[in-house]
């Protein structure tokens, strides 16, 4: 597997946990340390730090500066990336109609104008 | 030549699933007939361009089965999808199970899926609403990112390095 198709793959996995969206949509507001991001969930700051630990290895979010307060932030490229093959899967599919376009459209055009099959 | 009427729009309704919603100016029968007619399948179910379909087997009816492989113009490689009918409510709704096969491209998608097709009319335009059921979040975020897109993935690839020797 090329190294590309296995960070998509941590993203998708780290995307697919409700606490880690919702890690993500706070951190979209800002920076936040450990604390911080904790406080909304009933579950342990342990168990926080292990969502933060996927987050990390698929590279959505990053350390800030400060090594005490250590506060997590959001990195945007890798989901872009996610999106661009959900979007690739769309192009794909969009080929498939296109021709069915044109398809439909032959199959509707009285007998004497319709082109003759292609082999 | 009819551009596309509406593009195909993608989506998620839950970690598991892929939707895919394209209205076409047709009315429901024919779009039916397109989707269900091996000869006609051949001709626009292909993909990125690059491919062909040699294989376009299909026994419409609940419990009959269908094939499909895809070559590839540039090293003849090969992969497909089969699976069979749960469901056939003609011309409104399609259920059938797909399976991956890896051919000589391989990959893996795991346990296969259902997918739903269903059609509705209104006024001489046909919505298509096709949903990809994976059972699990895990498989359908593979089939999403990896598996679904192996073989387009190498057309894909062969355009880039095309595109970076000019």
């Amino acid at each position: 597997m090329k190294p590309a198709e296995n960070r998509l793959d941590r993203t998708f996995v780290a995307l697919a946990d409700p606490t880690r969206r919702a890690i993500l949509a706070r951190l979209a507001l800002g920076e936040a340390t450990v604390t911080e991001l904790a406080k909304p969930f009933s579950i342990s700051q342990p168990a926080i730090s292990k969502h933060l630990k996927v987050l990390e290895r698929a590279a959505l979010i990053s350390v800030g500066q400060d090594a005490q307060r250590r506060p997590r932030k959001l990195a945007t490229q890798p989901l872009a990336e996610a999106s661009a093959w959900l979007e690739r899967y769309r192009e794909a599919w969009e080929a498939n109609f296109e021709r069915l376009d044109g398809l439909l459209e032959e199959m509707q055009r009285p007998a004497a104008r319709r082109k003759p099959k292609k082999k | 030549m009819t551009t596309g009427f509406e593009k195909a729009q993608v989506t998620q309704p839950s970690d598991r699933e892929v939707k895919v919603v394209r209205s076409f100016k047709a009315p429901r029968d024919l779009v039916y007939k397109a989707y269900t007619t091996p000869e006609l399948v051949k001709r626009w179910m292909l993909g990125p361009p690059g491919w062909t379909m040699p294989v376009c087997e299909m026994d419409v009816r609940v419990g009959g089965k269908y094939r499909w492989r895809w070559r590839s113009d540039d090293n003849a490689k090969e992969f497909g999808f089969h699976g069979e009918w749960k469901e056939v409510s003609a011309p409104a709704k399609l259920v059938h199970s797909e399976f991956f096969d890896p051919g000589d491209v391989g990959g893996d998608m795991g346990e296969g899926s259902m997918i739903t097709v269903e059609f509705t009319e209104d006024k001489g335009v046909t919505t298509m609403t096709s949903v990809m059921d994976f059972g699990n979040k895990r498989a359908c975020d593979a089939a999403v990112a990896t598996g679904m897109t192996d073989g387009m993935e190498q057309s894909y690839q062969l355009l880039d390095s095309l595109l970076a020797k000019r």
